[in-house]
């Protein structure tokens, strides 16, 4: 564990990335509390630009609501989002994968070609259609961006386990007569972790991005605000006021490229085999 | 090589029909009896309509019989009726169909180009500045979410600048014929086209760089060095050649991330193609134009899943088609 944190720390990507995550984190939880500006109510008037009012510092939108309240509470959603979507993602993909990559044969056949179907259908167009059809709210949104993105966690652990499973240690466990459920949670999925782990965190970046997109399209949940929404609804108006459309897009970018960072910090701290040459 | 197409194509036909018998269920979980939304949609609602359509679609019938007159119309190209645009699904697609794959092709053409140029600069210059720079811009690239990069780009080009359109496919009223007109969709083709094209761009980049310099370590190329081959024939014939199978798998899975990114494209720009018909039948809740839609796009991904297939193993050097 200190290993890890020191070449984590040793790779500038992964620190850059921490740090603005750690950022992100605290925007989301203590932002509300210390700026309790509500982002839906009406504090000055409207197309206020920026940096003209120390209460208000990114101006205020359409409607005369304050963009930086917005951004605030925003990043609550696109978090929120992205996290438990993972983790639904993981929650399905990583047992899908355990028990293809374990079983093999007819069972990973089966449960390949089913993996491989969710692959081929385009992602984003069955996210619009299941989040249109169960009707925008923060569960439908959360459900469609996991239905879209655990296939790839799948393949990742069952190459895995496939390749785990004919270790020593494996066999051993097989040959005490430990049943299988036993072998797969305490012998192989620990030590298939750390790839997972990388794909997690770029699969939270994947996740933001498709949040944002759907509330872009009009399909954010309405009771919540969120970066997507804001650039959607400042779209219209984008050439009276671009800070509208402007600082949400940064927040959004920002907040994606910490993660992405992980994730290449953490391979390179987790696979320090593909780490470093050609750097 | 024709048994290995014939398998792919197999292979496609049955995912095809699995979507499909999806796209079956998808619309049985839309909010509401079918047949009171369709009523709903044609602007009566009395019962005798009601009914009237439930005995024209099937609706009254058992659920594997509607499964199958629906897989039926699908295959035989008959997509439902539009009573929101009062035209049936399959004409309002296909006459928008030309213009989306004018549109994905061209950035999936000037991403593909760019970003195995990019990448093979920073592959060739790694650890030089220039090498940074494009690693630096290819990750901001790919974190940046498409919608807002198109209006970006709109706020830049459009209305700071004043070069290029900022919607539609054509300019209105113009009337022009011949080169004019191909010049003037040309112009407003730009700005789309790089939008999406950027994201996948900063993904060829980063993809070329990573496997250009995997390859480079490989023994072959020290033999081929040893051979006394030029420095320039080895990037080109050995080096980038076997670097380019990683990319070429990679085009193939983000085939689907493509016709998702027009969705967003298209809606921005006023690209007069099916991405923008979702997002129309995502407002009207069109369900049978959106569900006719997701249905074309996953058909596309997988034509262009077969192409990068057959790609694939035209590029391969280790697979030899003579066997």
């Amino acid at each position: 564990m200190k290993q890890f944190w020191k070449s984590m720390l040793k790779s500038p990507s992964g620190v850059i990335g921490l740090f603005i995550l750690l950022l992100a984190i605290s925007v989301a939880v203590f932002g509300p509390m210390l700026f309790p500006n509500s982002p839906w109510r009406m504090v000055q008037r409207p197309f206020l630009p920026p940096f003209t009012l120390s209460t208000v510092p990114l101006g205020t939108d359409a409607l005369g609501r304050d963009v930086f309240a917005g951004m605030i509470f925003g990043a609550r959603v696109s978090l929120l989002v992205g996290l438990v979507s993972t983790l639904v993602a993981l929650v399905v993909g990583v047992p899908i994968g355990a028990m293809a990559g374990y079983f093999g044969g007819k069972v990973d056949d089966a449960l390949m070609r089913f993996t491989e179907f969710f692959q081929t259908i385009p992602s984003f167009a069955l996210a619009i259609v299941l989040v249109a059809i169960l009707q925008p709210s923060i569960y439908s949104i959360v459900a469609s961006i996991a239905v879209v993105s655990w296939p790839p966690v799948a393949r990742l652990v069952r190459g895995e386990v496939l390749s785990l499973r004919t270790r020593e240690y494996v066999q051993a466990a097989v040959v005490t007569g430990q049943s299988n459920s036993w072998i797969i949670l305490r012998e192989i999925l620990p030590n298939a972790l750390s790839p997972v782990i990388v794909l997690a965190s770029l699969m939270v970046a994947t996740a933001i991005l498709l949040e944002s997109s759907l509330a872009f399209l009009g399909l954010g949940d309405p009771n919540l605000i969120s970066w997507g929404y804001m650039v959607g609804a400042g779209r219209t108006v984008i050439r009276q006021a671009w800070w509208i459309t402007v600082f949400p897009g940064v927040a959004i970018l920002i907040s994606v490229l910490g993660l992405n960072l992980i994730g290449e910090g953490l391979n390179d701290a987790l696979n320090p085999r593909l780490s470093r040459e050609g750097r | 090589m024709l048994s290995f197409v014939a398998q792919r194509v197999v292979k496609g036909v049955i995912v095809l029909l699995a979507i499909i018998v999806l796209n079956f269920f998808l619309i049985r979980l839309a909010p509401g009896d079918p047949a009171v939304v369709m009523a709903g949609e044609a602007g009566a609602s009395d019962q005798v309509f009601v009914k009237q359509l439930r005995e024209k679609f099937g609706l009254d019938k058992p659920l594997p019989e509607q499964l199958f007159i629906y897989v039926k119309g699908v295959v035989t190209l008959d997509l439902g009726f539009s009573f929101r645009q009062q035209a049936p699904v399959a004409k309002l697609i296909m006459e928008r169909l030309p213009a989306t794959l004018l549109l994905t092709l061209t950035a999936f053409a000037i991403s593909l180009m760019l970003g195995v140029l990019f990448g093979t600069f920073a592959a060739r210059f790694a650890g030089t500045v220039l090498d940074t720079a494009i690693t630096v811009f290819a990750l901001i690239f790919y974190a940046m979410p498409i919608f807002w990069v198109a209006l970006m780009g709109i706020l830049l080009f459009s209305v700071t600048m004043d070069w290029l359109p900022s919607f539609g496919y054509d300019t209105v009223g113009a009337n022009l014929t011949g080169f004019a007109h191909v010049v003037d969709v040309a112009r407003h083709l730009v700005m789309p086209a790089m939008t999406l094209g950027l994201f996948f761009m900063a993904t060829y980049t980063r993809m070329t760089r990573a496997s250009m310099l995997e390859v480079k370590r490989l023994d072959f190329v020290k033999t081929a060095r040893a051979k006394g081959l030029s420095n320039a024939v080895i990037q080109r014939r050995h080096v980038l050649r076997n670097a380019l199978l990683p990319v070429v798998t990679l085009a193939g899975v983000h085939a689907g991330t493509l016709i998702g990114g027009a969705v967003i494209t298209e809606t921005v720009f006023a690209w007069p193609g099916i991405g923008r018909l979702m997002y129309d039948a995502l407002l009207q809740r069109d369900y049978n134009l959106l569900l006719g839609v997701f249905v074309t796009c996953s058909v596309m991904v997988l034509i262009f899943n077969l192409i990068t297939d057959l790609v694939y193993r035209l590029v391969d050097p280790r697979i030899e088609f003579a066997s």
